[in-house]
């Protein structure tokens, strides 16, 4: 076991940081610590001229193939950027989903074409995507989807119909990639399809969702024949499950330590106002202090254990449990935040309903142990692939 | 970054399972436990001399393995699971680590080597005042002419009443907390020295209670500075933190492979009781206590590493061993317990292990800091703005 990073590595480090500190600046000091979950609708024109900005560096997508644009950065390479972007106060990024979902499912399983046409937008901080999975009667049960895409011969093109919901920044998306069934007679994850879909075209429309923040990030999204080119299916009709499902094998928690350092950043604000308003003198409150830095340092040392394991594809325990561990660790640092601002937890930064961050950190966590899989679903997973339980009966 | 075991380490860690899996069976722990000194001297002395446990970090200068902090971690893991009985931990984890930390080069010569022969040590500085760190030290020392005379008592001492060599603790009369601390090594056998154990109700890790009455010892006992050794004694109580927290989660892990064994077997209403989703629910929690307290042990023991060898994580020792003792405690606490509602009413009886690990899950938590003793520490540190104590 070794925890220190190589030199070489140090050096980048050395180069993402000063990087940052030239850059973060200016027409983007107002974008500092901004964006992200709970705040996701914030400055939103301002956060994509920062991913434009991002690209000019070289500092999108650097988890790529050079042959895409990217950097073919390392494991610790990709870490160390999360950590030093997170260290800097970078905001939330806009282009995550392209970046980490679309593109390498992309990478891993599209055409050239679907390289050539769809890559380059993402690379470059100008095109957005957004994940169409979701749909009311398709939740936990992801393989239930009843969106359907016909492929219509005359025009050439594949035909959408169906309701998507909670999808995350469709708003403001170009981009979404559904999943469609492709064989209307099929149940399950059989007989899916896998589609990019361009946002602007009469056949979809967008309806936000106004959430428990007041806020809102997702929304409900709508097919009514929205087309996209023969050539816009990943892998083949009735492939889709497994496109789908690869793409949830690629992260390997790279962005785990960079989401870490955003929640010290919460936790270092908890630590503050305690201080000040003397809720560190509150013995109860003063253990769950030290409970939260417990279980943050530990989420640290969990990551550290899956991205040195694994590279062979081998069930790793520890990756296993780390949704259900972060998530439940968050939505208690919520609680807590709140119990230490004691009787100021309910009062707002204004009307109608403007939240202050710790507020809105602490009513967002309540969806960290849904979606994304809910914290039963991840127990099911636990229990059935790591522990080798029974499976659940199904309907 | 290479945060995972080597292949070195992982042939250290499968040997010793395959060795506890043979030698540290049910009934052979069933049969130890029962003995007041709580071990097999025979088996004792096969590890010794066929598997040289007690060398492992000793270095190779003094007779041994000369390996590190996370072999010895590696090791102890597979120790929990397999409840073995024995007095490594008193020996290895407190003796050699307090002279590892304290002793001059002299004293090592004239010690570690007999470790390494076969005596066991173990170390006493508590009383029973309830506290874990310096302050809870109320044994006193004076110099003398040619030495130190010690008097004082001595609790929850490890193997005590069964030790060959004894490091304790003292303070100078009328010192208070970390100050005028020393540490001395002596014989268990010196005159004035009474040993008394202590029943345990977990009974694969024996205790005992030692009475000094002016017990006299020449200079050479002293190890360190008279009186200097505060921060030494913290040193060495933390390393020995992170060596429980490793007992922990082998036994964190074991509860949790038993009771799913178990629950695989087990029909109730037609269908074995691993496919109710309150079951696999729990089961779920139960792993991922293990595997998170494992995290948290594996960088303890990084540290662990570089607190003894010298390395830039040295200054983390005392926050990542409370972190580690303190998730490692709850979640070994919370597995036995899961695991004994787990078990239904055969959980209850004395025949199954699991109530082997509920008992020893309880009495390494309370040893040395329980969670909120650690919690309250790393509280102190971010909120107070003082260090670690
Ligand atoms: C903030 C937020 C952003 C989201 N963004 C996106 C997005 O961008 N794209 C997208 O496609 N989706 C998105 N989602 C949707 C999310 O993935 C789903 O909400 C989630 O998968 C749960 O589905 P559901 O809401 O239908 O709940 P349901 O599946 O109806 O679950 C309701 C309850 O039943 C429990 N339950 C269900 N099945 C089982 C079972 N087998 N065993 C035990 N308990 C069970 C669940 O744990 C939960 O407690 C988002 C959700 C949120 C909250």
């Amino acid at each position: 076991m070794k925890l220190s990073f190589s030199a070489e590595d140090e050096q980048f480090r050395e180069e993402v940081a000063s990087w940052l500190a030239a850059n973060l600046v200016g027409e983007f000091e107002c974008v500092r610590g901004r964006g992200g979950p709970g705040d996701e609708h914030q400055l939103v024109e301002e956060r994509k001229a920062w991913e434009r900005k991002l690209h000019e560096g070289g500092w999108t997508c650097i988890g790529w193939p050079k042959e895409y644009g990217g950097r073919s950065a390392s494991i610790e390479q990709q870490v160390i950027f999360n950590e030093e972007y997170a260290r800097a106060g970078g905001p939330g990024r806009i282009g995550h989903i392209g970046e980490t979902l679309a593109g390498p499912t992309i990478i891993a399983f599209g055409s050239e074409e679907q390289k050539a046409k769809y890559l380059p937008g993402i690379l470059r901080g100008e095109e957005f995507w957004c994940q169409g999975y979701s749909e009311p009667s398709a939740g936990s049960d992801l393989a239930n989807v009843k969106t359907k895409a016909v492929f219509d011969e005359a025009s050439g093109k594949w035909r959408i119909n169906g309701q998507k919901v909670w999808t995350s920044l469709a708003h403001e998306s170009e981009y979404c990639f559904v999943i469609a069934r492709t064989d209307p007679q099929s149940v399950g994850h059989k007989g899916l399809g896998f589609f990019l879909v361009a946002m602007d075209q009469p056949g979809v429309t967008v309806r936000p969702i106004e959430q428990i923040t007041g806020t809102s990030e997702f929304n409900e999204v709508f097919f009514d024949d929205a087309e996209c080119d023969a050539s816009d299916i990943v892998g083949e009709p009735g492939e889709g499950w497994k496109v789908a499902m690869g793409l949830l094998g690629f992260e390997r928690g790279v962005s785990t330590l960079g989401q870490q350092m955003l929640f010290q950043n919460e936790f270092d604000a908890i630590i503050k106002l305690a201080k000040e308003n003397g809720a560190a003198q509150n013995p109860a409150l003063r253990h769950r202090i030290a409970e939260a830095h417990i279980g943050l340092r530990i989420m640290r040392y969990n990551s550290m254990r899956m991205l040195s394991g694994g590279a062979d594809g081998s069930l790793q325990k520890e990756a296993m449990i780390y949704k259900l561990y972060w998530a439940s660790w968050h939505r208690n640092l919520g609680k807590l935040a709140m119990d230490v601002m004691g009787q100021e937890s309910e009062i707002l930064e204004d009307a109608p309903y403007e939240l202050n961050r710790l507020q809105s950190m602490y009513l967002f966590t309540r969806s960290d142990t849904i979606y994304g899989g809910t914290n039963q679903i991840q127990r099911n997973i636990i229990a059935e692939r790591a522990l080798g339980m029974p499976r659940e009966p199904r309907g | 970054m290479e945060f995972t075991f080597t292949d070195e380490q992982l042939m250290i860690r499968d040997t010793a399972e395959a060795f506890l899996a043979e030698v540290s069976t049910s009934e052979a722990v069933r049969a130890a436990m029962v003995t007041e000194a709580g071990y097999d001297p025979q088996l004792w002395q096969r590890v010794c001399e066929e598997m040289f446990w007690q060398a492992i970090h000793i270095p190779e200068e003094y007779g041994g393995m000369g390996l590190g902090y996370v072999e010895l971690v590696a090791m102890l893991e597979q120790m929990g699971r397999y409840l073995f009985c024995s007095p490594f931990f008193s020996t290895v984890c407190l003796g050699v680590n307090a002279l590892l930390v304290a002793a001059n080069d002299e004293q090592k010569a004239q010690y570690l080597p007999e470790i390494v022969a076969g005596k066991t040590a173990t170390l006493a500085f508590a009383s029973a005042n309830g506290g874990w760190a310096s302050d809870s030290v109320t044994a006193t020392f004076s110099a003398t002419d040619n030495g130190f005379v010690l008097d004082g008592s001595y609790r929850y001492v490890t193997d005590g009443h069964s030790a060959d060599l004894l490091i304790v603790a003292a303070r100078e009369a009328g010192s208070e907390g970390e100050q005028g601390i020393s540490l001395f090594v002596l014989p268990a056998d010196s005159a004035g020295v009474s040993r008394r154990w202590l029943p345990t109700m977990d009974q694969t890790r024996k205790q005992a209670e030692l009475n000094f009455e002016q017990v006299a010892v020449p200079a050479s006992a002293l190890l360190g500075e008279s009186g200097q050794a505060g921060a030494q004694l913290e040193q060495i109580l933390d390393l020995a933190r992170v060596a429980i927290a490793a007992d922990q989660v082998g036994g964190t892990q074991q509860a949790l492979d038993i009771t799913v064994e178990y629950l695989q077997e087990r029909q109730q209403f037609g269908r074995v009781i691993a496919s109710y989703q309150a079951v696999k629910h729990k089961a779920a929690d139960m792993m991922l206590k293990a595997e998170a307290g494992r995290s948290a042990l594996y960088y303890a023991a990084c540290v662990a590493d570089e607190s003894l060898q010298g390395g830039p994580l040295a200054d983390q020792l005392s926050e990542a061993a409370s972190i580690a003792k303190a998730y490692c405690s709850e979640a070994y606490f919370f597995n036995a317990g899961c695991g004994i509602q787990l078990f239904g009413g055969v959980g209850f009886t004395s025949e199954y292990d699991i109530q082997l690990y509920f008992k020893r899950a309880k009495s390494t938590e309370t040893f040395l800091g329980d969670a909120s003793w650690h919690r309250e520490r790393l509280a102190r540190q971010l909120l107070d703005g003082e260090s670690a104590a």
